[in-house]
């Protein structure tokens, strides 16, 4: 008999956190609803997630106890909802691990924090005075991939219009990883920034960014991740993954709708010139002209999402108090057990990695030549939500070649259970179409 | 939902076996000949109409396109109810299908008017689904303009 002995330090199964999957379903509601007759097997949480009672009864609590604006009144409420404001803003921080608060900006969503980045590009562009690492012109180039969502690629194709500058981008492999092979030419003194999404919403990889850091930081560029389909999904650390910016958005994250980050450098907000002018962004208006308050004020014009902003804090509490290890490793293991299961399903094709490793809980996938709003309908009314059609990453469809493709997400309210009614929902769907 | 009657058999059948399918030249070399493709940028069903007139009769009217069953089953139903048929016969068939189609699953269709298209009357029930039967007939629409033939004065954002 042998005996093996492992090294010291090696994490193993049982030294990862787990959590109860049946009381944290308990925290969500919508969870015990009916579909078409069917119990709710929502698999579309990539495109926005539910949310537990701990958030909804803050909202709530908000609106009927401390509603008031925020930054401009002296009053008491006006005082608490600012305190619950900038609170939201600290627990986002702590959550990002932002080496300070102020280095968290409150926008609409991840969209709009990825265009405050590209227009303070553009608004550099035209200020000879500008901070020369915004400043972008013919012969400078803007990197991103084909992995995109359109909200990481339509900003800076329109700031490449603007300003003359080049897009280029990181190829897919086959397999649906991200093709780093160029990237000594691809990322060159000529970069300026590299835009890069962390984890793809359609083919679900994440993407390593070691090596690409270092070459950013070789060449003198900077770094956005787009981090709207990691952050709610795993642990993130800013200072770890030594970004310049990063974007994500609270619907995804257990939060409310209307509210996103960008998180970015305190050193390079301050070197950013405003996007949006107006209410709160201002140090002193003149007639003569304006100057700017100090980041993240000068980012958030006008009255902000406030009650959304605290309801981000009570998501980032809930998601906290389960840990987002715990969160990660129960999405690793439905993965695993949902491309195991799929790859039963006959003529069923999965785009982006096909094991579970260095890839989230989102799978997309064709079955057969069954055009992908009929799998969603067959699927719906058998109460099963999926989402289906280019979500929003159109090169991706392009690049393999279909339409459009069906995706089903999952998060920590999902179970194997929910995966196997997908699997026999995907049945059906042949019954019907063959 | 009752999904029997969003895939009415008719519908799988023109999406298995479509009809009049591939875009085709004009046998007559007098005809006009003008086409129009849309898209729905949600999903990125695609179709090409291509219609060849006289200027009084749709000679013929031909398509290609890929998508969902319930796009695809409508371009067949579109080209079997109106190629061969006169300009102002097709503008009744073809604003009655719109009107079906607008109707949230409240307007009986005439099936002496629309055929097979009748089948379509329970996509009219699903909001989502409504712009893929409507994707073939709004190109046609352009496509019939283009060919100097106006088929329809409605507009259906759907």
């Amino acid at each position: 008999m042998t005996s093996i002995a492992f090294p010291a330090g090696m994490p193993q199964y049982d030294d990862v956190p787990r959590f109860d999957v049946a009381a944290v379903r308990a925290d969500f509601p919508i969870l015990d609803r009916e579909v078409n007759g069917h119990p709710l097997v929502y698999l579309d949480s990539a495109n926005t997630s539910h949310k537990p009672r701990q958030v909804l009864d803050v909202l709530r609590e908000h609106y009927e106890r401390h509603n008031a604006n925020v930054s401009r009144s002296v009053h008491t409420l006006g005082t608490e909802a600012t305190e619950a404001y900038e609170g939201a803003r600290a627990k986002v921080a702590a959550f990002i691990n932002a080496p300070s608060v102020d280095e968290v900006v409150f926008t609409k969503n991840s969209t709009e924090a990825i265009n405050i980045v590209a227009y303070a590009f553009s608004n550099a562009s035209l200020r000879p005075d500008a901070d020369p690492r915004f400043r972008l012109g013919p012969g400078d180039e803007v990197v991103i991939s084909e992995m995109e969502h359109h909200s990481n690629i339509v900003p800076w194709q329109l700031l490449c219009e603007r300003t003359g500058a080049t897009l280029r981008w990181f190829p897919v492999t086959d397999h649906g990883r991200l093709d780093e092979s160029g990237l000594e030419d691809l990322v060159t003194e000529r970069t300026k920034i590299v835009s890069l999404v962390h984890m793809s919403n359609i083919l679900g990889t994440v993407n390593a960014t070691a090596r690409i850091t270092q070459r950013v930081r070789e060449v003198g560029a900077l770094l956005l991740l787009d981090c709207s389909q990691s952050v709610p999904h795993m642990p993130m650390d800013v200072v770890d993954y030594d970004a310049d910016f990063i974007v994500f958005t609270g619907h995804k994250m257990c939060g409310p709708t209307g509210i996103g980050v960008l998180w970015g450098r305190a050193e390079l907000l301050a070197a950013m010139p405003p996007v949006l002018g107006g209410g709160s962004m201002i140090e002193t208006v003149a007639m003569s002209g304006s100057t700017f308050a100090a980041p993240p004020a000068r980012f958030e014009a006008g009255t902000p999402p406030i009650a959304e902003a605290v309801g981000l804090g009570a998501a980032v509490d809930y998601l906290s108090g389960i840990g987002m290890r715990a969160i990660q490793w129960h999405e690793k293991q439905l993965t695993a057990y949902a491309l195991d299961a799929l790859a039963t399903v006959p003529g069923l094709r999965v785009f982006g990695p096909t094991v579970p490793v260095g890839r989230g809980g989102t799978i997309s996938f064709a079955l057969g030549d069954i055009h992908p709003h009929d799998v969603g309908q067959v699927l719906d009314s058998l109460g099963v939500q999926v989402r289906v059609g280019h979500h929003c990453a159109r090169p991706v469809c392009t690049r393999f070649g279909v339409p459009a493709t069906t995706r089903a997400s999952f998060y920590l309210y999902t179970t194997t259970e929910e995966i196997d009614a997908l699997v026999a929902g995907l049945e059906q769907v042949r019954k019907v179409f063959d | 939902m009752q999904l029997d009657q969003l895939y009415q058999e008719i519908i799988l059948d023109h999406y298995k076996h479509p009809h009049g399918r591939g875009l085709r030249d004009a046998d007559d070399p007098a005809a006009t000949v003008a086409e129009a493709h849309h898209v729905n940028p949600t999903c990125g069903d695609e179709v090409t109409i291509r219609v060849a007139t006289d200027g009084e009769v749709l000679h013929d009217v031909s398509y290609d396109g890929m998508g969902c069953s319930i796009s695809q089953a409508s371009a067949s139903v579109l080209h079997e109810l109106l190629a061969g048929r006169k300009a102002g016969e097709a503008a009744v068939v073809h604003e009655a299908f719109v009107e079906l189609m607008s109707g949230r699953g409240q307007v009986t269709p005439d099936e002496d008017v629309l055929g097979d298209g009748v089948a379509f009357a329970g996509v009219a029930r699903y909001p989502a689904r409504v712009k893929c039967a409507l994707l073939p007939w709004m190109a046609f629409k352009d496509a019939a303009a283009r060919a100097g033939v106006g088929v329809s004065p409605t507009e259906v954002k759907a």
